[in-house]
């Protein structure tokens, strides 16, 4: 564990000077279910990545092309540091591509 | 003196903190009328109307929106004002706790009046001393000169880059917030070289963003009140400071607290505010009467000046202190008696400490009730308990 400063060193009234700094707060250690995305259902409609409210659902530059042919330019993906499980990806999912699977099976 | 003497104008305390708002080029200043205050910052409202100070004037719709909107126009950078007292103190506490948590460094005053209920729209000190572990800065002052006097110095503590804190200035509602008294208003230039603005170093600003308000984990919030302990204490140099270097420039100062005909005294009054100034005219005719009684007048009450407290009293019989409070069910039932119990301990003086609460909903405390709390002090008799003066068995 990083060592914490000393009142001595921070910016008085918990203000935040160095912004954008919760990129560094790793946010998504206490979820249960993680969703997983199968890449062959999913139509890269986008609505997992509009609903998740951590922006957790990454889209990847990472072509993909199904087993009946169809190519995809993109991926999608989740970014386990940020999401906390809520399922709302699973849940909009119009096409049913999102499972939400306990974290230690995933 | 008589130059001086000339100089000043009728205004009662209330008209002359509008006064030093101006000449103090205040930024904004948010506004909720409550009695005894009001009459500031309606004063400020015509100010502002004529020409005479350039300011954003926010009606807002409580006084706890009055206080949020002074803390949040300070961060920004600018100079802010807000007056309250009572039941609008009181609906501002939460936000007391924010300003001084922000470390915003405003400045309020305060037109000191009872709480409900009973409803009572008269003068004792119920509502500053409910705020007076808030983390402020609490002044005292004791005549509308000092008070106009004591927000002039308030923006250059509070605006101090090693102190950041938002400043109190306290005086009694109606006694002295209605009542006229000469005043010396100072040559506005000259107020703004003595305490020019200086911003808030956090201030928002796109170019330099940063976040304010966030939420702090139990690893780093009792830091941040740690700073806010070491601000406070250490504010007292500066707070010294600013007050000799005001002497120097305005021919007038004041001191952390106050001893008059104190030095051959083997007792003393201690008062703040207009029991101040009352006694100061009462005791010489208090000494006739072979009391031999001094006035410890609280100034800067937050931080308490210790080491100010040792020096006056280490020397005297016994210690009076007038509460216009009531710390129900405390131990001494005066909150400023409790404290100063835990002073007298923490420095080993042997003090006879007698506890009054007087004045409570501005029961008027006249010269022979002056002259019977002196009389108290005079004799010297421990009191275990708290005295409830003038009450009625």
């Amino acid at each position: 564990m990083e060592k914490l400063v000393s009142y001595k060193e921070m910016a008085p009234g918990g203000i935040v000077v160095n912004p954008g700094n919760s990129l560094e707060y790793k946010t998504g250690d206490w979820k249960v279910l993680i969703p997983v995305i199968n890449q062959e259902t999913c139509t890269r409609c986008r609505i997992c990545w509009y609903v998740c409210p951590d922006n957790a659902i990454v889209e990847l530059d990472k072509e993909y092309t199904t087993k009946k042919n169809r190519k995809y330019k993109v991926s999608y993906d989740v970014n386990a540091d940020f999401c906390k499980g809520c399922g709302m990806c699973a849940q909009e999912c119009p096409v049913k591509a999102i499972e939400m699977v306990p974290v230690e099976v995933a | 003196m008589l130059e001086e003497a000339k100089r000043a104008i009728p205004l009662s305390t209330n008209h002359a903190i509008a006064y030093a708002v101006k000449d103090l080029d205040v930024d904004v200043i948010s506004a909720y009328p409550i009695t005894p205050q009001t009459t500031v910052v309606e004063k400020i409202s015509e100010f502002i109307a004529k020409g005479e100070l350039d300011a954003e004037y926010i009606h807002v719709e409580s006084e706890h929106s009055a206080l949020s909107a002074a803390i949040s126009a300070s961060l920004t950078g600018a100079r802010a004002f807000t007056a309250t007292a009572s039941q609008g103190f009181a609906l501002m506490h939460e936000m007391l706790h924010i300003a001084s948590g922000l470390r915003a460094p405003l400045v309020m005053s305060v037109a000191m009046r009872s709480l409900s209920a009973p409803i009572s729209i008269w003068n004792d000190q119920s509502d500053l001393f409910n705020a007076r572990d808030a983390g402020w800065i609490i002044i005292f002052a004791h005549t509308a000169q000092e008070a106009y006097d004591t927000i002039i110095q308030s923006y250059k503590i509070a605006e101090d880059h090693n102190v950041l804190l938002p400043v109190m200035v306290g005086y009694d509602g109606y006694v002295m917030s209605h009542t006229i008294e000469p005043v010396i208003i100072e040559d506005k230039e000259k107020v703004m070289k003595f305490a020019p603005k200086v911003q808030y170093p956090f201030k928002l600003d796109p170019d330099k963003p940063v976040s304010i308000g966030s939420i702090t984990p139990p690893e780093y919030y009792y830091e941040f009140k740690y700073q806010q302990v070491q601000a406070i204490n250490g504010s007292l140099p500066t707070i010294e400071k600013v007050d000799e270097d005001f002497g120097k420039t305005f021919g007038r100062n004041y001191g952390l607290m106050e001893c008059y005909m104190c030095e051959d005294a083997d007792s003393l009054i201690m008062a703040n505010a207009s029991y101040a100034s009352t006694l100061k005219a009462f005791l010489p005719e208090i000494r006739k009467q072979g009391l031999n009684v001094g006035l410890l007048r609280l100034r800067v009450y937050r931080p308490f000046p210790l080491q100010k407290f040792v020096e006056y009293t280490s020397d005297k019989k016994n210690l009076l202190v007038i509460d216009r409070a009531i710390s129900y069910g405390a131990p001494y039932q005066g909150p400023l008696a409790n404290e100063i119990s835990g002073a007298m301990v923490k420095e080993g003086l042997k003090l006879n400490l007698i506890s009054v609460v007087a004045g409570i909903g501005q029961r008027t405390v006249e010269f022979e009730d002056f002259l019977a709390l002196a009389r108290l002090a005079h004799e010297g008799r421990r009191h275990e308990e708290t005295i409830f003066y003038g009450v009625r068995e």
